[in-house]
């Protein structure tokens, strides 16, 4: 089997929280072990709390593991030592974040944060070449004239395009995987389309993997190739999200695909109305962690935690009713 | 409001200050909003720009109405102005709210607080932002009370409490701070908050766009549960048009601060009538069915300090004529719609 681009083997984030009288763990990602291919857009969904923005910061080497180890291109990222070798990856992985409002400086013009970040990472250009990679980069992501908007400040700027100057920023690097922790969440629904086209002509033209972090599964399925469902810091579910979408056998991913907003479809008010919340995994027992809110469980899942296994080609799944072979309808 | 009888002596016997599905004294049928002719004007430096031109809508009681639209169409500053809640350089230049027969436009604050909470209640978009950080949950539904009158820390008690409990919280979370709840729950004690007083109105301005998907389906079944049990009209505001797609009863879709169309939610969804709505239907991606490439609106909302000749939406429009870029479309009647585009105009075919 050829190395992927980025594999992760048994990652886990634990925090410690509480104080000297008690001390407790949160265990915000545990056991995590996924891939992402050169080229691809992976789909990592979940109710907020369920680790998925712990990966991106994992993955962007923002947090250390508390176990497990991440392999970029086959090499692991806890040998990475020198500062060179740090930007060299973060330039390869760079974030693109949720808040456009809060993550570009408000002080300074637009060119401003660009420039910062070819002058760190790309050391060999000189200054007129840095900004035609600016301009160049702003063009591809559709602020256009690039020359006139890099010189504006970022309040002249309307939320969808200051996520685009997110993802010039993270494109001027040249990487090979974009770490989008919910690009569109914050934006206008109209705008989104726009932001999910750009997303997935970049990896047409710029040939880089996506990680696309999202709780919507409607514009997962948009652009992305795989869907990676999380729930309480474990993977519940994963696949080609085509098929995931089509025959989603673990509970909670049926869940999620319930409450996604449908005009299209009828409402479906016969299933019964979920109105649990993720628990915070503080020192989790063994078990499944969706059972209390999990309408089809079964005795097993209360004292044996499932564990991610194939159901169909390249699906997967830790559900002991779905991997017992029985049709789980759950929402 | 003041007590029924001198306080202290007959707490007992004295009649519940709180209104209860039970014992609400109002009629719950009729108009409870009439809203005619809103204009809202930003007055600044370089000018004055008018955010809400010309708004009329009413709202029958128990009604549901979502106010959809972009950023910056005006559909906040509309609901502030219905609210009264503008603050400078913001005022209404035109036009009246009539509530309950009432023109809430131009009522001095003190009559206005005695009909906040009371008769109309809003929630705002952040329950982070609009809850006090620093106050318990609990203490905060007293001070709404306490400033209604009602002095019984038993009643308050119980009343907080029983709201709590109606949008699924345990009334143990009476004592907790807002940090200490998830984003959903501190959204359904906003909530809760805005139902003390069961009032007829209750003005919801985004609340769930801070929530994901999950809590968000929940919260707004709860809102329509909640809203049949006990009859109050709902205006919401929102960006996202699937959202309430289920939920609400008319659809009122706002562009440039004008009225673009509204209709019957249903109808709206199955035929848009304004290419701007038909851009809306198309700009959010199905879960289920064929994969189809979708272009949503181009070009960005206008800026409304320029002043154009003619349609506001002509510049971003697929289907555009030529009057367009001259003439201002006036709302046109089409079967119990009404539409802001020319191409529903009797002369065009």
């Amino acid at each position: 089997m050829t190395e992927p681009l980025l594999r992760t083997e048994g990652l886990t984030k634990h925090f410690r929280i509480g104080n000297a009288l008690s001390r407790r763990t949160l265990h915000a990602v545990d056991d995590v072990s996924l891939t992402i291919g050169e080229r691809e857009i992976v789909a990592l969904a979940g109710e907020s709390g369920s680790g998925k923005s712990t990966i991106a910061r994992l993955l962007a080497r923002v947090y250390r593991p508390t176990s497990g180890e991440v392999f970029f291109e086959g090499k692991k990222l806890s040998s990475i030592r020198s500062r060179p070798d740090r930007l060299r990856y973060s330039g390869l992985a760079p974030m693109v974040f949720q808040d456009p409002f809060a993550s570009i400086n408000p002080v300074f013009r637009v060119s401003h944060g660009i420039m910062r970040g070819l002058k760190l990472h790309r050391k060999d250009l000189t200054s007129k070449e840095m900004y035609q990679e600016a301009c160049r980069v702003f063009d591809i992501v559709g602020l256009t004239p690039a020359a006139d908007v890099l010189e504006r400040y970022p309040h002249e700027l309307s939320g969808g395009q200051r996520q685009r100057v997110g993802f010039a920023q993270a494109l001027a690097m040249r990487p090979k995987l974009i770490l989008a922790d919910e690009p569109v969440s914050m934006l206008d629904v109209s705008i989104r389309i726009g932001l999910l086209n750009l997303m997935a002509a970049l990896r047409d033209s710029e040939n880089v993997s996506i990680l696309f972090i999202t709780h919507d599964l409607a514009s997962a399925r948009y652009i992305a190739d795989r869907l990676i469902v999380m729930y309480a810091g474990q993977i519940a579910e994963t696949g080609p999200i085509e098929e995931v979408l089509a025959a989603p056998r673990h509970p909670y991913t049926q869940l999620l695909l319930s409450a996604a907003p449908d005009p299209r479809a009828p409402l479906s008010v016969n299933a019964e109305t979920d109105r649990g919340e993720p628990p915070k995994v503080i020192d989790p027992v063994p078990g499944c962690r969706f059972r209390w809110r999990c309408p089809v469980a079964v005795e097993a899942c209360h004292s044996l935690t499932p564990q991610l296994k194939p159901i169909a080609d390249g699906h997967e799944a830790a559900c002991h009713v779905a991997q017992s072979g029985a049709e789980v309808k759950a929402f | 409001m003041q007590p029924a009888s001198p306080s202290g002596r007959q707490q007992k016997s004295a009649p519940p200050l709180v209104r209860t599905q039970e014992d609400a004294p109002r009629q719950r049928t009729g108009t409870v909003l009439d809203v005619r002719d809103l204009s809202v004007e930003y007055v600044t430096e370089g000018g004055s720009v008018l955010a809400v031109d010309q708004v009329n809508f009413s709202l029958d009681s128990g009604e549901f109405v979502a106010v959809v639209g972009e950023s910056g169409c005006g559909k906040s500053t509309m609901l502030f102005a219905v609210a009264q809640l503008l603050a400078p350089p913001a005022r209404v230049t035109s036009g009246s709210v009539m509530f309950r027969g009432r023109n809430l436009v131009g009522l001095t604050d003190k009559s206005l607080i005695a009909i906040r909470w009371k008769d109309l209640s809003v929630v705002m978009q952040s329950a982070m932002n609009a809850l006090n950080p620093v106050k318990s949950i609990g203490a905060q539904f007293k001070d709404a009370m306490r400033a209604h009158g009602v002095r019984s820390n038993a009643e308050i008690g119980d009343r907080s409490a029983e709201v709590l409990k109606m949008v699924g919280i345990d009334p143990v979370h009476l004592k907790s701070y807002p940090h200490q709840l998830s984003g959903g729950m501190r959204q359904r004690s906003m909530i809760a908050m805005a139902l003390l007083f069961t009032p007829e109105l209750v003005i919801m301005d985004e609340p769930t766009s801070a929530l994901d998907v999950v809590a968000q389906r929940s919260l707004m079944v709860q809102i329509k549960e909640l809203q049949e049990q006990f009859g109050f009209a709902v205006i919401f505001v929102t960006h996202d048009m699937s959202l309430v797609s289920h939920f609400s009863d008319r659809l009122m879709v706002m562009y440039a601060g004008q009225v673009a169309e509204v209709g019957a939610t249903r109808q709206l969804f199955d035929s848009p009538r304004h290419p701007y709505t038909e851009g809306l239907m198309e700009a959010f991606p199905s879960i289920r069915g064929p994969k189809v490439p979708l272009t949503g609106i181009g070009g960005s909302p206008p800026n409304l300090a320029k002043r154009v000749g003619g349609c506001w939406f002509a510049p971003r429009c697929a289907k555009v004529l030529d009057r367009c870029a001259t003439e201002r479309p006036p709302l046109y009647q089409v079967e119990g719609t009404q539409v802001r585009c020319f191409r529903h105009d009797g002369n065009v075919a």
